[in-house]
């Protein structure tokens, strides 16, 4: 269950809305933040939230890239593979990437750090090749760099 | 001459509401609310010449003039900062740099077309730009620029952020709509369009960003001036180009609607990357069709691009040089729209997969010659789809069999690319 302050503040959202269900996709992302990933109970809870219903909010969670229906590490590592990136060789660092996590793409490092994603475009072509980290934009990478922000990532919570 | 989008820009910084002002910033708005009525600032964008700037390039003016004057009942303005083309980054960059003129573009659309609740719809990944426009936002309505009582007048204008979480369909106008409502973001059939029935059923006009942007110029020095802007007489204004691939320095860069390919590849660029050679672009985003070396000097606006078989779309440049596979390229770009495909409509959800399916096999050497012929038919029905997202797919691979079926073919015949 969600903190009675977290609901408080979902249910401000809703009533700020123009109509309740203008909030989904902030009230979903809120929740993300606080289980760390939407899980079931979230879905329950943003319906309940939202007047909508658990399949309704399902269809939403599905959709978006970046609302997560399965758990994820503490971070989650979003590596571009579109077509600037492509140019600057990304297929290199996201090798590089799946080696140094041990994992594919979509999967979790064993410690629970790091999920490894793919993405389209993240609007950072002059500086690509580039990945984001639990939201943090990184371009320019070089293995080199990647495995300074990695640890940097690592230690920094 | 002086371009209107970048002229507040800091190097490495965001320029303040101070600096704006300062620098003839909100001037336009002043000007508007002094002088003009509604009709005169739509007339003079529509005599600007400006077009929409995400990458349909249709007539801002005219977008416009589609609201109906007496539907009861309120209308919206959406600022499309949904930016997930491939290759294209403007928006991020014009907003990381100067929050500003969207703000009092927006502000200015809004008193042209009656709106009193306008929405900037923000992409994740954009939070540095939102962070920007919500202080940006909080500043002009405490200078009285922005909220109730605009520069003293009856008019009230409110701006409001919607964060989305990511997903490139998003940028198609009435699937824009859908997400902001809070629905499942598929596109919605048209007629009727949103400037008739939109957000939440009310008259809805859809802008980019650096549309917006450039309408604080238009009304401060007249569309006179805006139009003297380009560079030809087909073309007005500037015109964000977000250059990337092959060149040394990969930027976004401000020049004329008018500037050459060339141009913007050796003088804004430096020119080609470790001394290669240019193979091909692809113009105006993803979905563009390529440009050839003999497009060098191939002036880049509007009608000039769509003559020679592609489009300025977005202005993302993408710069391919001899050693890049125009197979394995066009493969990168059906993955991304396969991938981004709603999967609202047939054609879309299944075509795409069949065609990444038979590009893999061309590209890995398992290509057959008939496959060229079922990939021309995936152009030509790819385009009876819902929305615009698997005809713009298409664009690339079109251009491919179109300009270089020879490469296509050296593949299936040497099964193998040649390029590795």
């Amino acid at each position: 269950m969600i903190p009675e302050t977290l609901k408080t503040s979902l249910e401000a959202r809703v009533a700020s809305a123009i109509t309740p269900r203008e909030a989904a996709v902030d009230v979903m992302k809120e929740l993300q933040t606080h289980y760390g990933w939407l899980t079931d109970e979230a879905v329950g809870e943003a319906a309940v939230l939202l007047g909508l219903s658990p399949l309704q909010v399902e269809e939403l969670a599905t959709f978006y890239e970046m609302i997560y229906r399965r758990p994820v590490g503490k971070k989650v590592i979003h590596v571009c593979d579109s077509i600037s990136c492509w140019c600057a060789d990304c297929d290199t660092i996201i090798q590089y990437l799946k080696d140094k996590l041990g994992v594919g793409l979509g999967g979790t490092t064993a410690d629970g750090v790091f999920t490894l994603i793919p993405c389209c475009c993240m609007g950072m072509c002059g500086d690509s090749p580039a990945m984001s980290v639990g939201g943090v934009p990184y371009g320019k990478l070089t293995p080199e760099l990647v495995d300074k922000i990695l640890e940097a990532e690592r230690n920094n919570g | 001459m002086e371009l209107p989008l970048f002229r507040h820009n800091r190097p490495d910084r965001v320029v303040t509401f101070d600096e704006y002002r300062e620098e003839g910033g909100f001037e336009a708005l002043k000007k508007a609310f002094s002088g003009m009525s509604p009709d005169d600032v739509q007339q003079t964008v529509m005599d600007s010449g400006l077009r929409g700037r995400g990458g349909a390039g249709f007539a801002t003016g005219r977008k416009w003039s589609f609201v109906p004057r007496d539907l009861p009942g309120p209308r919206w303005l959406i600022c499309n900062c949904d930016e997930m083309e491939p290759g294209t980054y403007k928006d991020r960059v014009l907003l990381e740099h100067n929050p500003y003129s969207l703000i009092e573009g927006m502000t200015l659309a809004c008193y042209a077309l009656g709106v009193r609740h306008a929405f900037i719809f923000i992409r994740k990944g954009y939070e540095q730009a939102a962070a920007n426009l919500a202080r940006g936002i909080e500043e002009a309505k405490k200078a009285g620029l922005l909220g109730e009582h605009i520069l003293g007048s009856e008019h009230a204008i409110e701006l409001d952020l919607h964060l989305s979480a990511g997903r490139y369909i998003c940028g198609e106008e009435t699937a824009l709509i859908n997400a902001l409502e809070g629905k499942r973001p598929n596109p919605r059939s048209k007629p009727p369009f949103p400037a008739v029935k939109g957000l939440w059923q009310g008259p809805t006009v859809v802008n980019n960003v650096e549309t917006l942007a450039n309408v604080p110029a238009i009304i401060a020095n007249g569309a006179a001036w805006f139009k003297g802007l380009a560079l030809n007489p087909e073309g007005a204004g500037s015109k964000l180009f977000c250059v990337s691939g092959s060149v040394k320095n990969r930027a976004c860069v401000e020049l004329p609607i008018g500037t050459t390919l060339g141009d913007i590849i050796d003088g804004a660029c430096g020119g080609m990357r470790d001394g290669k050679k240019f193979k091909a672009c692809i113009p105006g985003g993803a979905s563009t069709q390529f440009l050839k070396p003999e497009h060098w000097t191939l002036p880049m606006d509007y009608d000039t691009v769509a003559k020679a078989g592609s489009r300025l779309g977005s202005g993302g440049v993408i710069v391919f040089d001899e050693g890049h596979c125009l197979v394995e390229a066009t493969l990168n770009l059906i993955n991304f729209f396969a991938r981004e495909s709603c999967g609202w409509c047939t054609p879309c959800r299944e075509g795409l997969p069949y065609v990444k399916e038979i590009l893999t096999r061309i590209e890995n050497g398992r290509g057959e010659e008939d496959d060229i012929t079922i990939l021309r038919e995936h152009v030509k029905y790819l385009n009876y789809t819902f929305c615009a997202l698997a005809p713009g797919a298409m664009a690339p691979l079109d251009g491919l069999l179109r300009d270089f079926e020879d490469e296509v073919r050296e593949h299936i015949v040497k099964k193998r690319c040649p390029l590795k």
